[in-house]
Order: structure tokens, then C-alpha cells, then sequence
């Protein structure tokens, strides 16, 4: 038993570790990888794992109340408040267009009885989370309209997944099949109004559990230095918040998530994403994988025409409905084109729904089958249609008007320059070329400081410059340089993999605080990266040299010849450091090497090999 | 009586630390209310040299003296630099260009080969003044009063002794131009400043 759990979990990681790289070498998303693996060791090509896949999937959904209780942490209520028209509106149309469009072509076109029609509609209807929201982290879309609007309609969907659950058991026509004790939370028992009492307790429960108890437990537990700790107590908030949920009949995903906004404001949010990050990772992970398993291509083989062409129609439908609801409130076409791309799966629920659905012989085993084929199917499409997309449609697209959201400035300027964040740094910057007519753009979240540069007179804008809109429309596409002179290097890394992936001719100038900072920008591969403490430290060097007798142009020529040195030992540490014990032995050098060729650089004055001026040198020469 | 000439130094040496001629001759300047030593590589390591306050410290002297070692036939790089800002037009020359009329003007000059290799035979082709031709223009062109340089050739093969006697000589040329008139027709028939103040001596 021990040694086929070992076995197993060796299987699971090789076969990540091999082919996730793989993927992501030829430029695919991380679940394709995913789902390869799982094909890969699935029954149907090494046959290395059988059939569990699918309680693999059950396990790894956990990964989803992780992410989502992230995705809370990085929202902060007041945001989530805004998010709430999108919520309702574009939610509601979309699931209820889905489905009903869904149910008219499965009861007239495939012509099923309404209950099976209503049945599967329903559970297509809704949207694969993992997929979208984990395509979303990694193109860096998380805080973009496009990625908010598809968060806000997915977590709508998992609040409606509560009543369709409730609602299936209606559809079945025999009294006398199983009611699935899963499905059945301590609750239901008592009557509604009683329900949604509790409900509303629990809720306020975990409120003011999550605000004030953990975060009292967090301070304690910080208090131990002990990591493991904090990590167990960050977990057991994640999994009790979802046991609770569970109890009383709600989706685990939405507590997590309720917590997660709840902890965005306290000061332990950075601690929580880190510790909790790694395990959603390989959960979802698994979760993809288990996908990948769990695709019968031998159910496939034999009804291949009825599951591709009702997969393909499924997709159709649902990026239909999705595109028609986006253009309803008024995106960008290359906005309404990615959220319906995003929506167009079905989803891991679905694969509870229709399990659910045939226990209750609503739907039979075979047709079941195939419906959870078409599923899994649709799921590993969409990575490949935005890959498509992404390659094909999107470069082809002209921007046409863009519309903004309220909150955000509009902006209509062609300025050459454009500078993200103006504080210390940026306005420094930013004076230096308004002394010499150059027409900036200027960028920043501080509306108090935006406000007072406009009574001075520049041309400054208010807004979150992560979000593409607001790149968009401060004129990126016609740009030169683009400053990042933001004091936040998270920030900075943010926009810089944004802007690299629309605006890869754009020049990025990148402020960075210290070394560490640019090697992570130099990995980016960013044009120019400028040390904060480099400058002004060499600067005031100069002036320590000459007031101990130096003379000032010759301190001046060192330091000059000290920046050029400095930066280039950077670039050549940035690329070493990954070895880790390269690195140290390297930095050892490099001090030795900077000591040395400063030490030369005293007693020669200048570099040893510059004689430039030097009549000591040249007396030498003439008499030898 | 006759009031004192107010004397500029103008001395431009990018890597005075390894200078050994340059070094006397500084050392060697009189401790004076109407002598102005500048040491402009010091006052402009970055070459972003002030017009106005150059200006104004031309102003204020009669004799202006650009000191410096002789590298490739030229100045250093900073003294070009400090023509090219400061003698402004309408200011130096041209129209208005008056403030520095009249003034005198003349090179204190180092050069590692000794005077034998400046001539048409030598090593250097060219004598010594016909390789200062601009700056005698620029003077010309600036109304100024240009007069032969003061020249210490050969600092290569110097010895101690060598350096403390042009040094003195040096020191005693400055007290005699604080103090006294001077005749531009007399001392322009000698190619060098040395020349006229040795045959006055």
C-alpha cells in the first residue's frame, strides 16, 4: 500500500515536472501541460494510473477553494462592491442565455425528453473557474476588466450551482431512487425560513471569526517564529471556512473566497498568499491532470461524431451567448472576444451534476458518459482556441473606440513618454523633461497627488496602472518609452510582463531599488534598469574623494568608470544567480574583482591600461 | 602712481596629480589681493561650466592668463570647452560684444619635448608660436591684447634644480605684471614672454 502510494506520486510529479516545461516551452498555458500528463499516464496511453481519475478530480477541487480564497484576499471588499452590477447582470444573462438556448437545441435538435434537456443545460451551462481564472494569473489579467467581469460571472456560477442542485432532485420521475446522502447538508431538515436563517448566521460566523479570531490566532502564532506554524493555521482556516460551508449545504469555493476578502485589509494578506499559493498551485494541478485521466477515448472512439459534433456545438453556443452578453455592456470587441472565449468550456461541476443526475437516473449511464466526454473535451479545448486566438485573431484586431469604466480617466494623448507612478522618484523625472518640452503622460494611483500636479500643470491621470484599459488608453501603442518609476518592484515586475505581451516594441525604463531588485528586472529583459542607490551613492562618493584630496574630475572618471563596471557585473550576476552556489562563488569574486580594479584604479589613476595625459608614463617609454 | 593689474589664472590641467611643471609653476604664484587662481577642471569635473560666473570673473581682471600643458599640439579639452561657452557672442565679440576689450591675454604653456624639436627640421615641424595661431585669433577676434606665451619646454628631462629656477622666474613675472604698465610693441618683437622678461631683467 505504502509503496503504490510512492509510486503513484512519483507518477504524478514526473509527469508534470516532464511535460508542464514542455508546454510552456512552445508557448502554451501550464493546463495544457497538465492535461497531457494526465492523458500520458492515463488508462489509455501508459496506463500507469486506472480509473481514479476522476477522485483525483473530486480531491483536487480543493485546489479551486484555495484559489478562490486568493483571488479574496486580493480583493478588497470595497472593490468587490463594485464589482456588483457585473455580478448580477452579466452573471444572470449569461448562465440563464446558456441555458436556455442549451435546452431548446438538446430538446428540439437532439430531441430529448425536457427533463434530460433541462438537466444537461443546466449543468453546461456553467463555466470551468480553474481553467479561466488559472489562464487569467498567468497572463497577468487578474486585475484587467476583462479578467474582473469573468471572475464576477464565474462566482455567480458557483452560488448557482446551490439551487440547481436543489432543483434536480424535482426533475426525477421515480420517487423511489436514492437520494444522494452528499448531497444532503445538516440543514436540510428544517424549513426554509429556518435555513436561510442559519445561513445568515453562519455567514456572519465566519465573518467575524475571520476578522477578528484568526487574525488574533495569526498574531500568536507569528509571535512562535515558528513558519510551519502559521502555514498549518493558514490551512486550517481555508479547510474549516470550507467544512463549514459544506455543513450547511453552501459552496466551499464561495466561503473561501468570503474569507479571503474579509483577510485582504489585515496586515498578515502577503504571509497568507505565499503560504497558501504553493499547495493551490499542485492541487490544481492535479486537478488537470485528473482531467486528462479521466477522458475515456474509448467511449470517445465510438460515439466520436455525437461528442465532437455536440462539443463543438456546446462551445459555439456558449461563446455565443458569453459574446452577446459582453457586447451588451459595452467592451471592446478584443474584450468580448476573451470573455467568451473564456466561458466557453463546461465546467468541473458539471462532472458533480451529471454524476448527481444519473444516480437519480434522470439521465442514463451511457448518454451520462458521453455528456461528462464532451465536458472534459470542452475543458481542454479552450486552452487551445485561446492559443489560436491569441496567434490569429487578436494581432488582426484594430483597436477600435474604447470604452472605459467610469472610475478610470480618459485619456486621449499621443505623448512620446509615458511614466507610470509619480512620487519622489517619477516627479524628478518627470521635471527634467517638462524643462525640455517633452510631452509626458503620467500615471498614477494617488488621486490626492494627481490632483495637486494638474494645479501645477502637467497632464497627469488617475488610475491602476496593472490594468491594460489604462495602458490602452495612455497611449502605449504609440509611445516611445514607457518610465516605471513606481516604488513597488511587485508592481513594476506586474506591468512590465503586461506591457511585454501587448507593446513588445515599446522601451521600458525601469527604476529598481537595489541590486536584488534588478535582477529580477534584467530577467525580464527590460531595455534599462536604474539602481535608486547606485547614483546617488557613487555621487556622493565623488565628493568623500575629493574632500579627502582627490582631485574632482579625476573622482568624477572613476565613478563614471565605477557605474559602467557596477552595471555590467549586474548583468553577469543576474544570469549566474540561479546556481546558487555559482552565485556566492561569483560574488566573492566579483567583490575581489571590484576591490582589485578600484585599488588599480587609486594607484594608477584611471584604468591601468589609460596613460592618457600621464608624462610619468610617457618619460618611462622614451627611455627605455 | 599706477593703480595694480588684477590678474586671472585660468589654469586648466585634467590630471594635475601626475603634473610636475605645472606643480612649481602653481606653487609659485604670489599670495596676492590682485591675483585669481582658478583651477577650472576642479571647479567643472562634469564640464558644465557657469557663463555668467566666468563672465563676470573676466570682468574683474585685466590680465587674463590661460595656464596649461600642451597635449597633441592643443589645449586640454575643458579650456576649449571654456572658449566656446563663455566668449558668447554679444558679450566676447560681434555686436556689443565689448567686455573684453583691451584686456591682455597670453598662454603659460608646458610641453614634455624641449624647444629644439619645434622647428621646421624637428621632430615637431612647426615653431612653438605658429602652433597657437587660434588662440591668438580668438584673442583677435575678442579685441584683446594677445602676447607671446610663457612657455617651459623639455619638463620631460628637468631636473629639480631646473623646476625651482622657472619657478622663480615665474613668480617674479607675475609681480612685475601686477606692478607695471606694459609695452605690447616691445615684448610682441620676442617669440616668448621668457625672452622679453629675462632681457628686462
Amino acid at each position: 500500500m505504502e509503496t503504490d502510494f510512492l509510486f503513484k506520486a512519483v507518477v504524478y510529479l514526473l509527469a508534470a515536472v516532464i511535460c508542464v516545461p514542455i508546454a510552456k516551452k512552445i508557448g502554451m498555458s501550464s493546463i495544457l501541460g497538465y492535461l497531457f500528463a494526465g492523458i500520458l499516464i492515463g488508462p489509455f496511453v501508459l496506463r500507469l494510473i486506472g480509473q481514479e481519475g476522476q477522485d483525483i478530480m473530486r480531491f483536487a477541487e480543493f485546489g479551486i477553494v484555495m484559489m478562490l480564497f486568493l483571488i479574496g484576499l486580493e480583493m478588497e471588499p470595497s472593490s468587490f462592491w463594485k464589482l456588483r452590477k457585473i455580478f448580477i447582470g452579466m452573471g444572470s444573462l449569461q448562465l440563464f442565455g446558456t441555458s436556455m438556448v442549451l435546452f431548446l437545441v438538446c430538446h428540439f435538435v437532439m430531441n430529448w425528453n425536457w427533463r434530460i434537456a433541462l438537466a444537461i443545460s443546466l449543468t453546461l451551462s456553467l463555466s470551468s473557474s480553474v481553467i479561466v481564472l488559472q489562464t487569467l494569473a498567468e497572463k497577468g489579467m487578474n486585475n484587467s476588466s476583462v479578467g474582473r467581469s469573468l471572475f464576477a460571472v464565474l462566482i455567480f456560477q458557483d452560488i448557482a450551482v446551490i439551487p440547481i442542485l436543489a432543483f434536480i432532485p424535482i426533475l426525477a420521475t421515480s420517487i423511489s431512487s436514492p437520494v444522494n446522502e452528499i448531497h444532503q447538508s445538516l440543514i436540510s431538515n428544517y424549513s426554509s425560513s429556518v435555513q436561510a436563517l442559519i445561513i445568515f448566521g453562519t455567514i456572519l460566523t465566519l465573518y467575524f471569526s475571520s476578522r477578528f479570531l484568526f487574525v488574533l490566532l495569526f498574531h500568536i502564532i507569528a509571535r512562535t517564529k515558528l513558519p510551519e506554524l502559521f502555514t498549518a493555521t493558514a490551512l486550517l482556516l481555508v479547510v474549516s471556512t470550507s467544512c463549514l460551508m459544506n455543513l450547511i449545504g453552501l459552496s466551499p469555493a464561495l466561503g473561501a473566497f468570503l474569507a479571503g476578502v474579509v483577510l485582504a485589509n489585515s496586515e498578515y494578506r502577503h504571509e497568507l498568499e505565499s503560504d497558501i499559493a504553493p499547495f493551490k498551485g499542485l492541487l490544481l494541478g492535479l486537478f488537470f491532470i485528473g482531467v486528462g485521466a479521466s477522458i475515456n477515448f474509448e467511449l470517445i472512439w465510438k460515439n466520436w461524431v455525437f461528442i465532437f459534433s455536440f462539443g463543438a456545438l456546446l462551445t459555439f453556443v456558449k461563446f455565443a451567448v458569453s459574446f452577446l452578453t459582453s457586447r451588451l455592456y459595452k467592451k471592446e470587441i478584443k474584450q468580448n472576444l476573451y470573455f467568451a472565449l473564456g466561458l466557453s468550456q463546461a465546467g468541473e461541476f458539471g462532472f458533480v451534476i451529471i454524476s448527481f443526475c444519473m444516480q437519480l437516473k434522470i439521465i442514463e449511464i451511457g448518454l451520462g458518459n458521453q455528456i461528462i466526454a464532451v465536458i472534459a473535451i470542452s475543458m481542454v479545448s479552450t486552452p487551445f482556441l485561446q492559443l489560436l486566438f491569441e496567434r490569429y485573431v487578436y494581432p488582426n484586431l484594430k483597436f477600435s473606440e474604447i470604452k472605459k469604466e467610469t472610475e478610470m480617466d480618459q485619456i486621449e494623448e499621443h505623448n512620446p513618454v509615458i511614466i507610470a507612478g509619480f512620487g519622489n522618484f517619477g516627479s524628478t523625472l518627470g521635471r527634467l523633461l517638462r524643462a525640455n518640452n517633452i510631452k509626458t503622460t503620467i500615471l498614477d494611483n494617488d488621486s490626492e497627488q494627481i490632483n495637486s500636479l494638474r494645479k501645477m500643470g502637467f497632464k497627469a491621470h488617475y488610475g491602476d496602472a496593472t490594468r491594460l484599459e489604462l495602458l490602452e488608453a495612455a497611449g502605449c501603442e504609440n509611445a516611445k518609452l514607457f518610465v516605471l518609476a513606481i516604488g513597488n518592484q511587485d508592481i513594476n515586475l506586474q506591468i512590465i510582463e503586461i506591457l511585454q505581451v501587448h507593446y513588445p516594441k515599446l522601451k521600458i525604463l525601469t527604476r529598481a531599488h537595489d541590486r536584488i531588485d534588478a535582477y529580477a528586472l534584467l530577467d525580464l529583459k527590460v531595455d534599462r534598469v536604474y539602481r535608486e542607490t547606485l547614483y546617488s551613492a557613487v555621487n556622493m562618493g565623488v565628493d568623500v574623494l575629493s574632500q579627502l584630496g582627490i582631485r574632482k574630475y579625476t573622482a568624477t572618471r572613476q565613478a563614471l568608470q565605477f557605474i559602467k563596471n557596477d552595471e555590467l557585473v549586474t548583468i553577469k550576476l543576474a544570469k549566474k544567480r540561479y546556481n546558487k552556489m555559482a552565485y556566492f562563488t561569483t560574488i566573492i569574486a566579483e567583490i575581489k574583482l571590484q576591490e582589485q580594479l578600484l585599488k588599480s584604479e587609486m594607484n594608477t589613476q584611471i584604468l591601468a591600461k589609460n596613460h592618457s595625459w600621464d608624462s610619468d608614463y610617457l618619460k618611462k617609454k622614451m627611455e627605455e | 602712481m599706477i593703480s595694480n593689474n588684477k590678474i586671472l589664472i585660468l589654469f586648466f590641467h585634467p590630471l594635475y596629480e601626475k603634473s610636475s611643471a605645472n606643480k612649481v609653476l602653481v606653487q609659485n604664484i604670489p599670495h596676492s589681493e590682485n591675483i585669481t587662481f582658478h583651477d577650472v577642471y576642479q571647479e567643472y569635473p562634469h564640464f558644465d561650466i557657469d557663463i555668467i560666473k566666468e563672465q563676470k570673473l573676466l570682468s574683474r581682471h585685466d590680465i587674463v592668463i590661460w595656464q596649461h600643458p600642451f597635449y597633441w599640439f592643443n589645449c586640454p579639452p575643458l579650456m576649449k570647452q571654456w572658449i566656446d561657452m563663455v566668449f558668447e557672442y554679444g558679450w566676447a565679440y560681434g555686436k556689443n560684444g565689448e567686455n573684453l576689450n583691451n584686456k591682455i591675454i597670453f598662454q603659460v604653456i608646458t610641453t614634455g619635448a624641449d624647444q629644439e624639436s619645434y622647428c621646421e627640421t624637428g621632430f615637431n615641424q612647426f615653431l612653438f608660436p605658429n602652433l597657437l595661431y587660434a588662440f591668438k585669433q580668438t584673442a583677435k577676434v575678442c579685441n584683446m591684447r594677445y602676447l607671446p606665451p610663457f612657455v617651459v619646454h623639455g619638463t620631460f628631462k628637468m631636473n629639480e634644480k631646473e623646476f625651482k629656477k622657472i619657478g622663480l622666474l615665474f613668480k617674479d613675472l607675475l609681480f612685475y605684471l601686477e606692478k607695471n604698465n606694459i609695452d605690447d610693441l616691445e615684448i610682441k618683437e620676442y617669440d616668448y614672454l621668457n625672452d622679453w622678461f629675462l632681457s628686462k631683467k
